[in-house]
């Protein structure tokens, strides 16, 4: 494609699961790491009397120009994490937009034809790498090696300014996101 | 200047503390609490005073004092929480005092939900507590327009020695976005305080009240304040006008409403459908002239809110007749979605006269 004919981006996000999964965290880190290469974002949570156990989740829009809407009704892609947020989010998705599955706790199919399913098992990866929390990073790692909107090396830079305080714990989310990042390419 | 990421919650906290606010005084309550629980973190960095009342109705009287010994001072709440606080309001409104209220509205009546909401815009704009009075009302629409409506918030305050409100909802408070903080460069030399209460040594003392038991008193009193108020119409008044230039529908949305609805009219221009947007930043004094001009070559205005129908009144009384109006709202914290305005304008752009 040549240069100054690019379609400006618009991407659009969400990420559903159990409070306590980490999907805050995640969609946090996408919009600060695209907000650092320049990019409009807006994230924005559910908020209510849900906590850890209950459902949360989160929408985020990365642009090249002024957000309208920070609240999506179709986003191209869903990261979810758990059955209900499927069966919740799953017919919000665009048509060929990118669904992905943390296959270690879902258990029932997408119902639809109509889009990409992109399943990980988040969990055992990230009980692999040896920190079971770290299934968010595995998810995220899958997403952004399929949805180009920030670059891995970006993504990482901004993980290592969010463990700034606690450096103990970047080398396994780093090591978590690269296995999602790798698996997704499989 | 290096971009901060943060909810609308926290930015209009950070916003009154570079505008030079050193008391907060408040309660908490959903969709608002950061903005408190960020007061209680920083102001004591910077030798301020958090304080966490017993209710709304304390936090606002000691925002009275507070203001009264000459403070930049603020409080912050949520929709059944600014309706306890009307008494104080008024006083303060009365009392002539400056101080910012921030009101990140819910779903009501009554102690309602804890879902965004624009349904506290009578209370805001119409006065809310009792007596001849106004509050100058910004309607910020994105966390970075919180920001700098914020640090004007306390300058027209002090300008105008009136309570200012920032008006924002549910979602302005959660969301995070990139924001600068840049002190606004447009801002007059304010006048020295010299109303505030100090101790009376070798001085007159002052007082600071809004009671007026001589109704002629009370109504110079009144009458004065209201000088104010059409200073504030003549010179405060904020609009944004959004692709108003070839529309041949508008819409008129603050806040968050307005911005899905800029979504909406991203998508309904390219199948061809000529539309804009009048977008209130201030919602008291409300742009009445702009509308009034739009409806000189726009034949339709559709009012979108988060509420069964508020700003609509004002709406109506710019356009005076002189363009269709109909109206969108969700209410109880359900938000309108950018596909149900394109739906709402498709329809209305296909009714004829």
């Amino acid at each position: 494609m040549e240069v100054g004919t690019k379609e400006p981006l618009y991407e659009t996000v969400i990420m559903a699961g159990f409070g306590g999964q980490g999907l805050m965290f995640i969609g946090k880190l996408l919009a600060y790491s695209a907000m650092k290469t320049g990019k409009h974002v807006t994230w924005i949570p559910s908020y209510g009397p849900e906590m850890r156990g209950g459902t949360a989740n989160c929408t985020i829009v990365i642009s090249d120009e002024e957000i309208g809407s920070p609240v999506i009704t179709s986003p191209k892609a869903l990261i979810i994490m758990n059955n209900p947020s499927l069966e919740a989010f799953e017919p919000r998705l665009q048509s060929q937009g990118r669904l992905f599955l943390n296959s270690s706790l879902i258990t029932r199919q997408p119902t639809r034809s109509d889009i990409e399913v992109i399943t990980i098992p988040a969990n055992d990866i990230a009980v692999e790498v040896g920190e079971k929390r770290t299934a968010n990073m595995v998810m995220l790692g899958a997403y952004i090696s399929s949805v180009n909107v920030v670059s891995k090396q970006n993504l990482l830079e901004g993980l290592k300014e969010f463990f700034a305080k606690k450096t103990q714990f970047l080398q396994v989310n780093t090591t978590a996101f690269e296995r999602g990042f790798t698996h997704s390419k499989h | 200047m290096e971009k901060r990421f943060m909810t609308g919650n926290e930015a209009i906290a950070e916003a009154a503390i570079q505008a030079g606010c050193k008391h907060f005084f408040g309660y908490p309550i959903t969709p608002q609490s950061e903005i408190p629980e960020y007061m209680s973190k920083r102001l004591p960095e910077i030798g301020g005073v958090y304080l966490q009342a017993e209710s709304e109705v304390a936090a606002i009287n000691m925002l009275f004092g507070a203001a009264g010994a000459g403070g930049r001072v603020m409080t912050s709440s949520s929709s059944p929480g600014i309706s306890l606080m009307q008494e104080g309001i008024s006083y303060l409104a009365g009392a002539e005092l400056p101080c910012v209220i921030v009101n990140i509205m819910r779903g009501g009546p009554g102690l309602g939900g804890i879902q965004p909401s624009q349904s506290d815009y009578f209370q805001a704009t119409k006065g809310g507590g009792h007596g001849d009075y106004h509050l100058l009302v910004l309607a910020p629409h994105t966390v970075q327009e919180a920001v700098s409506l914020t640090m004007e918030a306390f300058y027209l305050a002090d300008k105008y020695r009136n309570p200012v409100m920032v008006l924002g909802d549910g979602y302005l408070g959660q969301m995070m976005e990139p924001v600068k903080f840049e002190k606004a460069t447009t801002h007059g030399e304010l006048p020295t305080k010299e109303w505030i209460l100090t101790g009376a040594k070798d001085r007159p003392p002052r007082v600071i009240k809004s009671l007026y038991l001589d109704p002629e008193a009370l109504e110079k009193h009144n009458l004065r304040i209201n000088r104010k108020i059409h200073e504030m119409i003549k010179s405060e008044v904020r609009v944004e006008t959004y692709l108003v230039e070839d529309a041949e529908i508008v819409i008129a949305a603050f806040g968050t409403v307005a911005r899905i609805a800029k979504t909406a009219i991203k998508a309904l221009r390219e199948k061809g459908v000529k539309v804009g947007l009048v977008r209130p930043i201030t919602v008291f004094p409300f742009p009445y002239k702009t509308f009034e001009e739009i409806t000189e070559r726009v034949g339709k205005v559709l009012v979108v809110e988060m509420n069964l129908g508020q700003m609509l009144e004002d709406v109506r009384l710019g356009v005076c007749g002189k363009a269709e109006i109909r109206f969108y709202g969700r209410t109880g914290g359900m938000v309108p979605t950018y596909d149900e305005i394109a739906i709402e304008v498709e329809k209305f752009a296909r009714e004829r006269r």
